[in-house]
């Protein structure tokens, strides 16, 4: 079961193309996890979020200056190649500017029936932003329920929270089952997992994570007991190959802060009578991304209860080279671990990750780790 | 002999009077009593105008520009930032900024003025966290910051009520902080007025640019970068906005006796985003070749206040508003109204907004063709510079491309720069003349 998670990891395009030809309905495209799925789900239509492939590529540069991100150039790469030409839309919640760019492009060059820029507000803390965003998703509501030729009622709206929670939570009990000190899965299926969720029907993949967690997981032993516990955050990753080589150096990775892992499905969808104010106070309130963690930083208190309660050793800090916002967040982020007794290691991704490069700086990590075990 | 006749501004020096005494009066303000606070160009600075007369401001961008200009300050600053932790990819203003608080150097001279509080907006991803960096190292001083990021404005898009509601929200929001933060009582009178001088300073720095569709062009970048400053310090500032008003009035003059900036203008072009500020020699070596650059989207639109209208394909002056304001909450719709238009925000949305806009001027200016900066050191201007370059280009105006950086020198190589302009100079088939 729990292999299935790397299946759809792989084949993502695959995937979407069956889900429409078995369902007839419409797949959106979307660059980021502050797009309110639930109303997408109300409609009937699967999210898919948009990542790259991790593969050189030379389409992006007449479009894309060098000094943004190599993921956002990725994700675009993958539209200008047409990889993702059974979108019906494409939509993006507003966050960083370099992922901004990836949309306005690839919408510019390859654009779909359908697309939309949700102005996702960026002073979460702010009250105002709650009423705020609610009146933008019932312009976005309007618009998706233009695009579809259906009304989207309040039941249907509950359907999509009922989905999204669901996901939520059963993601959440995946990844607790990876506080035990032996845990039963490596961080690298922890990843499949959690990426997987951001394209795979909810349904579905509620119930292959559910039927893991009941059927597989338990008295699985993968020899993980003794192994230097990490935690990965940073901007995004999807990085299969850099998890894997981590582990392979005699650690397990157990949680994570990426929108691409437990940012994506903490926090619930409180119900509440007004549907479109409850899901908007729940993307609000979920951990921050660094575009929106200001003035005050919410996201340290955040990683330092990941990192206490899954009782991590050390911390690997990843950022995509050029990522402003979480450089920005870096400095902050490292004194605070330290002054919990969680080293950190940065290192910085690119499209295509120098594994060598990196095995030896993540060796020479662990091997300082072991040395505060020892002293 | 030269094509045109040209004369020196006259204004030019109060425009350098006026620099002097915002950065004189900032650093001065606790000698006599008064608050000191900091913030971005962009932010409603007519807000802490409501606390007082004797309320001063240090905004940033043009802090660090000034630091960027002076190289050896600039460059230990930013080894400052660096060796603090901080990415040397991210704003070179902000390194700037932060290097002086680190060194305890004011760029004019003296030990860094700490401020009383932070006043800022945001819709660049490091407009706020700037600051935020800025309260941690000067030890915690408040920090209030507005958020713009709404979405676009007429015509690329709709500035709903709820929209207008959530800005204006948080600047009456923010006014309650100041008075808690500061202990003062807030004059709305005092607020109104700062508004109005807003919206005159913008509104009028956008009629002076306007004059530079006169052939020959009365003002050159180079000289605008010295003018348009002012509104980045203080655009709610009554010297600022009287100072725009005299300002008309000469480049107005200059143009019905035909003076030239550039007296042997054979070609106009534009640039875009900051210019390296430690090598704007760049622009006088356009004018070996009677090439003016008549100003860009960034001179034009980062404060003054324009309308776009597709029908026409202009950019026009945006009209001041009918009336005053009576009332705070008038006053603070009518600003967060005005600004949201504001041309430099509508790239933030789409990159096809700016492209319309930029091929507009190249229209309406007489280009012969358009520069491009392609800036490290702001990811924010440079937001869909690349897709411009591409829409420029179909609309059938060449484009010449350099990489460098605003406020790191490091980063900016001239003589290569100055290699580009000649090979973008034999494109547009100009030859350099005689001055």
């Amino acid at each position: 079961m729990i292999e299935m998670f790397e299946e759809w990891y792989k084949s993502r395009h695959d995937y979407a193309n069956q889900w429409k030809d078995k369902t007839g309905g419409k797949v959106m495209g979307f660059f980021c996890t502050y797009v309110p799925e639930e109303i997408l789900l109300a409609a009937n239509v699967l999210p898919v979020r948009i990542l790259g492939s991790h593969e050189p590529q030379n389409v992006t540069e007449p479009h894309i200056f060098g000094m943004y991100c190599p993921f956002c150039r990725d994700c675009l790469a993958q539209g200008l190649l047409g990889r993702y030409d059974y979108l019906d839309g494409m939509m993006i919640a507003q966050s960083c500017l370099h992922i901004r760019q990836a949309f306005t492009s690839w919408k510019k060059h390859m654009p779909p029936e359908f697309t939309y820029y949700l102005p996702m507000p960026h002073q979460v803390q702010s009250p105002r932003s709650i009423p705020f965003l609610r009146s933008e998703l019932e312009t976005f509501k309007s618009a998706v329920e233009q695009r579809v030729g259906k009304q989207i009622t309040d039941a249907d709206l509950d359907r999509g929270i009922e989905l999204m929670n669901a996901s939520r939570q059963a993601m959440r009990d995946l990844y607790d089952t990876r506080k035990a000190s032996n845990p039963p899965m490596t961080g690298l299926e922890a990843m499949y997992a959690a990426v997987s969720n951001q394209w795979i029907d909810k349904a579905e993949h509620t119930a292959v994570v559910r039927d893991v967690i009941q059927k597989e997981l338990p008295g699985r032993d993968l020899g993980l007991e003794g192994k230097t516990r990490l935690m990965i955050l940073g901007s995004e990753d999807d990085d299969t190959a850099f998890v894997n080589m981590v582990e392979g150096c005699g650690s397990v990775i157990v949680t994570d802060d990426h929108c691409t892992g437990s940012r994506y499905f903490w926090n619930q969808v409180e119900p509440e009578e007004d549907r479109l104010l409850a899901i908007a106070k729940r993307y609000i309130n979920r951990p921050a991304c660094p575009t929106k963690d200001w003035p005050q930083r919410t996201r340290l208190d955040h990683v330092r209860m990941l990192a206490k309660q899954w009782d991590v050793a050390g911390a690997i800090i990843i950022q995509q080279k050029f990522c402003d916002p979480h450089e920005l967040d870096i400095p902050e982020q490292r004194k605070s671990l330290d002054g919990i007794g969680v080293p950190t290691l940065f290192l910085e991704l690119d499209v295509t990750v120098p594994v060598g490069q990196f095995k030896i700086r993540v060796e020479a990590f662990l091997e300082m780790l072991a040395e505060d075990d020892l002293f | 002999m030269a094509k045109y006749p040209t004369e020196i501004l006259l204004s030019w020096s109060k425009a350098k009077e006026i620099r002097e005494t915002y950065y004189k009066n900032y650093a001065a303000a606790h000698d006599k009593g008064g608050i000191r606070w900091v913030g971005g160009a962009w932010t409603f600075d007519a807000v802490p105008a409501g606390l007082g007369a004797d309320v001063y401001s240090l905004t940033s961008e043009p802090y660090g520009a000034s630091c960027a200009f002076n190289k050896d300050f600039s460059t230990r600053a930013m080894e400052a930032a660096e060796t603090a932790g901080y990415a040397r990819d991210l704003c070179a203003y902000m390194r700037n900024y932060w290097g002086s608080i680190l060194m305890d150097e004011y760029a004019f001279g003296g030990p860094f003025p700490k401020p009383d509080f932070i006043w800022q907006d945001h819709i660049c991803c490091s407009h706020a966290k700037w600051y935020q960096v800025v309260s941690e190292l000067e030890g915690g001083i408040p920090m209030f910051c507005v958020d713009v990021a709404v979405g676009p404005a007429e015509p690329f898009g709709t500035l709903t009520e709820a929209k207008i509601d959530y800005v204006a929200g948080q600047i009456l929001d923010g006014i309650q902080w100041l008075e808690k933060t500061t202990g003062r009582t807030y004059d709305d009178e005092l607020f109104i007025e700062a508004c109005w001088n807003d919206f005159r300073s913008t509104s009028k720095w956008a009629q002076v640019c306007e004059l530079n569709k006169a052939v020959p062009a009365p003002l050159d970048e180079k000289t605008m970068y010295s003018l348009y400053v002012l509104a980045t310090l203080q655009k709610s500032w009554g010297v600022v906005a009287d100072y725009y008003d005299e300002l008309y009035d000469e480049v107005k003059d200059r143009v019905e006796r035909g003076i030239a900036a550039v007296p042997n203008e054979q070609a106009r072009v534009m640039s875009d985003t900051q210019p390296p500020w430690s090598a704007l020699k760049l622009f006088r070596y356009l004018e070996q070749y009677g090439v003016v650059s008549v100003g860009s989207l960034y001179t034009f639109g980062l404060e003054g206040m324009w309308d776009f209208d597709p029908a026409s394909g202009d950019l026009v002056p945006r009209p001041m508003p009918s009336k005053k304001p009576t009332t705070r909450e008038e006053a603070a719709r009518e600003l967060v109204r005005w600004h949201l238009h504001k041309p430099e925000y509508q790239h933030f949305y789409d990159c096809d907004y700016k492209s319309q806009m930029m091929i507009a001027m190249c229209k309406n200016y007489g280009l012969s063709g358009v520069m491009l900066h392609y800036n490290r050191g702001c990811e924010g201007l440079s937001l869909g510079i690349a897709e411009n370059r591409l829409a420029i280009q179909e609309a059938g105006y060449p484009v010449m491309t350099f990489e460098g950086n605003m406020g790191d020198e490091r980063e900016f190589d001239l003589g290569r720069t100055m290699q580009r302009v000649d090979a973008f100079m034999e494109t547009l088939g100009v030859k350099k003349v005689a001055a």
